[in-house]
């Protein structure tokens, strides 16, 4: 039997950086294949490529035999593929219906036939099992439904592949469990499914061959028959995985952040955020574990002073922080790594050493009275350079030249360096390479150990897990359990973060 | 919405009362100067057209103006070389599409700055048509077609059916991108692109093809605005001689929320605005300097901006290029 | 050119000598430059807010109505009092006209580009209207004021019009505000990344009032140097089109407040000799708006200017229209 998706010698270079080199993959009717990787390991460019969404340097790329020329999406689209993105491709102020018929539109004469669209989304709804509203607009939607459109649009036309791009990492575990299900029934009726995950669990639970990618390459290719999921994660990192960071004992003293009550909106103005307590003391890491969407980043962005509260507060020492100021909050001691580098942390066509003085640029000793002091910007910039491992050819180099995990540790470098009592850290991994994730642990625990009090978000269980003093688990905008580092077991935790009691 | 519904048939009702009121106490010049609205605001609205189908599809032109007075121009020169009026007209169309796509060919293929990409169309169409331009021509130009039986309806007789072949032409237009843009599949995927142009990608449509496709068409009806202008309204060309309709153009789209029949609405009361102004200037009422009535527009467009400006979603990838190939 | 039937060598011969051929020439290029560099360096410092403040026109007329008002009207001053005065009339109204522009974009979000080109033609009707009416010269059919008099006149440096080294010496201020003081830094910011400046407790709103406002004061100051020190009068005709050559001096400028300086000269040469090249050449004086414009479209387009794109100007301009 001839594979149904062939991918032969397929590279893919960006400016800087080798995605994918040389890979090679196949995917029969009726099989599911996992694609597994950590963050940049070019699954999803991979992926992209077969769907023409981005162009291959060099390889060949078949369906059911035929080659696909590169970039051809409706080619793709015609020859049975569909494609479940990571962000997802809906339109927000558009209705469910418009959504998925997009495209292909049923039509009536030269008009649309919204009737028989309708019709054609329920029918669809009711084939599949996954319900949806073709009236709602998309933005009203939560994402767990966005991500069933998301579905019912890939499925819509027969397919006979099915790409999916890390489905699972907005989904609580049971609506994941549901998704695998509808893995499990396609693969059933002889679609070939082809599905990107870092989550080893799903793997195991889905999977007929695993093929792992590292660096751009293929590491190893196994099946879940074959191995367990500590050799997968090995296959994933090349190494023995230390996911066990090296820190010493956490020394708690007072209660330096502590929240009370607050209720915070998100930006479709939901309550995202729900009468949340919590209090970090200094000298430890409290890692906020939860599921995407649980109100982590309106939290997070809430006690920044990025983000309107409703009601609560947030202290600092003892201090009320003022709301939607970030600076002032910033003043008062509280470092922030921003979730969205690009669009807060950094000034990408800024050089190295203004960025590293954003937030304190009219400060002595950058600036005295209105006039700057281009010295002392360079002495920091020098120092911190060093100190914090940033890769680059010189302070005066702008941001935007810089890899993923060397703007996040100038935005790490900037922040830790300050004088701080509060560190917020979101997301501070994400995007960044192995080495880099490394370096970043150690100085969280480090400005744990100077005493800082340290808020660690983040959407990798196994980050909290190893960083952590105290986890809390977020649910549904509230904290639904604080547990003590040793008592924090994995399914514990998997189980307070799907909102089960423990 | 719904409360903006209501508003909306509350003022429609106030001006029809209005109107009517008005109509019985001097039928003759109620109709002149709701009749001169309709022919003063109908190039406002198909300019302001021109801005719905960029911009619906995520592309922002500020070169509008430039469109106006390139196609104005050319049309003008064409129909007074050929002393043949319909070779003006479309060579207006035409000159329109130049433009659109000059526009497409710097700001998508290009990539520049749209913004800047319109300040050049505007910059090269003044500086190309006063370098060309000679005084003293004239062209033929479009006589009024009064459409038998409807033009005996008193008022409406006047207003809608005796007017130049282009009145009536633009106006179908209007209302053909008005159904074409929410009932059709071009519509829908224009305004998907316009929206989240990933999505549109992923489903198979070209966004590159569309919004080219798209730009261009709308040069087209902004060519046509410009020939309505130089060879129907007004008769003649001359320097500058669109006066930043352009640029109002756009601030009537944003009034009008992007939708083709409610920049139509705010066109047609700029309109009125303008042909009031002229019957009291015209029957003397009051003494006002032409350099007041000259800015009346302007600081209209100022207030209806400072009114419906923040209140109003633009589409939501305007301005921005589109990058299929990310890391 | 030749569709007209001239020797384009002619043209740009005529060009090159009568914009920098003879002192008396070079002496009328650097007039013709300092309105251009202030209009360029008022556009310069929009760009570097994030700001396309094309409403320069708009603030140089204005800023030149109030000085030349300010030139004839006030009597009885000595030079160093009544000369400051009447530039400053021009700055403050200049200023005036860009802070409103400025406010309308920070306090009711309305896209710069449409207000300053509405106010532009309304400032324009509104000199036009006031040098015809109110301060129309007594006895004079022709919409412009008295000129003014000598104790507001800018005097000459060796023949140089001494406004010249003034617009030097600002722009290269202003370059060294953008280069080392905090409060440039601040535009700057903005002009990149309006997220990030927020963020770093940069205030947007006032960012975008002190662009506009400084733009303004800027350019109304060219205005003020034009009618003090060249024509010597307000006359409503002046100057179309400096605003224009604002933008394209900025751009060709890099945006950085020290290109305006040669930009400025190059186009001043154009725009001076371009009524001697009608002259020497018979080519019409308009088609020096078409190689301005194709200057422009030049500066920007991508194969010749890779240059352009990956400099300083980090700011991108485009947005909604209600932000």
């Amino acid at each position: 039997m001839s594979a149904l998706l062939e991918i032969t010698n397929v590279t893919k270079t960006f400016p800087g950086v080798v995605a994918n080199e040389n890979i090679s993959i196949s995917v029969s009717a009726g099989e599911i294949v996992a694609l597994l990787g950590e963050n940049g390991a070019g699954k999803s460019t991979l992926v992209k490529s077969v769907f023409g969404m981005v162009r291959p340097d060099s390889g060949e790329i078949r369906i059911k035999g035929e080659l696909i020329s590169p970039g051809d999406t409706s080619g793709a689209i015609a020859r049975g593929v569909g494609m479940v993105h990571q962000h997802f491709q809906l339109v927000p102020v558009m209705t469910v219906t418009e959504n998925i018929i997009l495209g292909d539109e049923p039509k009536r004469g030269i008009f649309l036939n919204m009737k028989a669209a309708r019709a054609e989304v329920l029918a669809l709804s009711e084939k599949y099992g996954l319900e949806v509203d073709p009236d709602a607009f998309v933005e009203d939607l939560a994402v767990g439904t966005q991500q069933r459109i998301e579905i019912l649009k890939a499925l819509r036309k027969d397919v006979d592949l099915l790409i999916l791009d890390e489905p699972t990492a907005v989904l609580t575990p049971q609506e994941t469990d549901e998704l695998l299900q509808v893995m499990r029934n396609l693969a059933a009726s002889g679609v070939g499914v082809l599905f990107i995950t870092h989550k080893l669990r799903e793997v195991m639970a889905v999977a007929d061959r695993v093929v792992v990618l590292r660096n751009g390459r293929v590491a190893g290719s196994t099946s879940p028959k074959e191995t367990d999921e500590e050799g997968l994660a090995q296959l994933m990192v090349g190494r023995n995985v230390v996911l066990q960071v090296e820190k010493g004992d956490a020394k708690p003293e007072a209660a330096t952040l502590v929240i009370r009550e607050l209720h915070v909106n998100d930006d479709r103005k939901h309550l995202a955020v729900s009468g949340l307590n919590l209090e970090v003391r200094a000298g430890e890491i409290v890692g906020v574990a939860g599921v995407e969407g649980n109100g982590q980043r309106e939290l997070v962005e809430a006690i920044c002073g990025m983000r309107p509260r409703i009601s609560g507060e947030v202290l600092v020492s003892g201090e009320a922080t003022p709301d939607m100021h970030p600076h002032k909050v910033h003043s008062m001691g509280v470092s922030h790594i921003p979730e969205d580098r690009e669009k807060h942390g950094l000034v990408s066509s800024y050089s190295i050493e203004d960025n590293l003085v954003l937030n304190q640029f009219d400060r002595e000793p950058f600036a005295k009275s209105w006039i700057r002091n281009i010295g002392a910007l360079e002495d920091n910039a020098t120092r911190l350079v060093e100190e914090f491992d940033i890769r680059t050819p010189s302070i005066k180099t702008t941001a935007s030249a810089l890899s993923g995990g060397n703007k996040q540790k100038v935005v790490v470098a900037r922040e830790l360096s300050q004088d701080t009592r509060v560190v917020v850290a979101a997301q501070p991994t994400r995007g960044v390479d192995v080495g880099s994730i490394e370096f970043i642990h150690n100085q969280l625990i480090a400005a744990r150990d100077a005493g800082a009090a340290v808020l660690l978000v983040s959407a990798e269980l196994d980050e909290i897990l190893s960083l952590a003093d105290r986890v809390a688990v977020m649910f549904g905008g509230k904290i639904v359990a604080i547990l003590d580092a040793k008592e924090a077991e994995r399914g514990l935790v998997g189980r307070l973060m799907a909102g089960l009691s423990a | 919405m719904k409360r903006f519904l209501t508003f909306k048939w509350i003022l429609t009702l106030i001006l029809i009362a209005i109107t009517g009121y008005l109509y019985s106490r001097d039928g003759v010049i109620t109709t002149s100067v709701v009749a001169t609205a309709l022919i003063f605001g109908l190039p406002l609205a198909l300019a302001a057209m021109v801005g719905i189908m960029c911009e619906r599809t995520g592309i922002v032109n500020i070169g509008i103006e430039g469109t106006l007075l390139f196609s104005s121009f050319i049309g003008f020169f064409v129909a007074s070389t050929t002393n043949n009026g319909v070779f003006g007209i479309f060579s207006a169309i035409l000159a329109g599409v130049v433009t659109g796509l000059f526009l497409a060919f710097m700001s998508i293929s290009w990539k520049m700055d749209q913004i800047i990409a319109g300040t050049i169309i505007n910059i090269l169409a003044t500086g190309l048509t006063s370098f060309l331009y000679k005084q003293g021509h004239t062209a033929p130009t479009t006589s009024p077609i009064d459409i038998p039986f409807f033009s005996n309806i008193p008022f409406f007789g006047q207003v809608l059916f005796m007017n130049g072949p282009l009145v009536y032409f633009g106006l179908v237009v209007i209302f053909a991108l008005y159904v074409a843009l929410y009932h059709t599949s071009w519509g829908l995927r224009s305004r998907a692109v316009g929206e989240h142009p990933g999505s549109a990608d992923t489903a198979g449509v070209s966004v590159f093809r569309l919004r080219y496709l798209n730009v261009a068409l709308a040069g087209a009806v902004g060519g046509l605005a410009g020939a309505y202008l130089s060879l129907e309204l007004v008769g003649s060309w001359d320097r500058g001689f669109t006066a930043g309709k352009g640029f109002t153009a756009l601030a009537l789209m944003i009034f009008g929320r992007w939708n083709p029949m409610g920049a139509l609405a705010a066109a047609m009361f700029f309109g009125l605005a303008q042909a009031i102004t002229n019957q009291l200037m015209f029957a003397d009422v009051a003494h006002i300097p032409e350099q007041f009535v000259n800015m009346l527009p302007y600081v209209l467009t100022i207030v209806v901006l400072a009114i419906s400006a923040g209140k109003v979603r633009p589409p939501a990838a305007e301005g921005q290029q589109y990058e299929k190939e990310q890391a | 050119m030749l569709l007209q039937g001239a020797h384009p060598m002619d043209a740009y011969g005529s060009l090159f000598s009568h914009g920098f051929g003879s002192w008396a020439g070079f002496a009328k290029t650097l007039g013709k430059a300092t309105p251009l560099m202030l209009s360029g360096l008022a556009v310069t410092i929009g760009l570097r807010s994030g700001l396309f403040n094309i409403g320069v026109q708009g603030q140089l007329v204005s800023g030149a109505l109030a000085a030349g008002w300010a030139g004839y009207a006030i009597h009885g001053l000595p030079i160093y009092i009544h000369l400051p005065i009447a530039l400053l009339f021009g700055i403050a109204f200049g200023a005036l006209v860009g802070w409103i522009a400025g406010a309308l974009k920070a306090y009711r979000g309305i896209h710069e580009v449409i207000t300053t080109i509405m106010i532009n033609s309304i400032v324009l009707a509104l000199v036009d209207y006031l040098a015809g009416h109110n301060f129309q010269e007594p006895g004079q059919t022709l919409a412009r004021t008295s000129a003014v008099l000598p104790s507001a006149t800018i005097p000459k440096i060796f023949g140089l019009p001494s406004g010249f080294f003034f617009a030097v010496l600002l722009s290269w201020g202003v370059w060294w505000i953008f280069q080392r003081t905090t409060s440039g830094f601040r535009l700057d910011t903005v002009g990149r990344n309006k997220n990030a400046a927020w963020y770093a407790g940069i205030s947007v709103k006032r960012s975008v009032l002190i662009a506009m406002g400084v733009g303004g004061a800027i350019a109304g100051l060219g205005g003020a140097i034009e009618t003090l020190g060249v024509i010597g009068r307000f006359e409503p005709t002046f100057n179309t089109g400096l605003g224009f050559d604002g933008i394209t001096i900025a751009l060709l400028g890099r945006a950085n407040p020290l290109g305006v300086i040669p930009g400025a000269i190059l186009i001043g040469g154009i725009r001076g000799a371009s009524a001697s090249m009608q002259f020497d050449a018979g080519v019409a004086p308009e088609i020096v708006d078409l190689i301005l414009a194709l200057i422009l479209f030049c500066v920007t387009a991508p194969f010749l200017s890779k240059w352009l794109r990956s400099t300083e100007v980090g700011a991108k301009i485009t947005s909604g229209w209600s932000n």
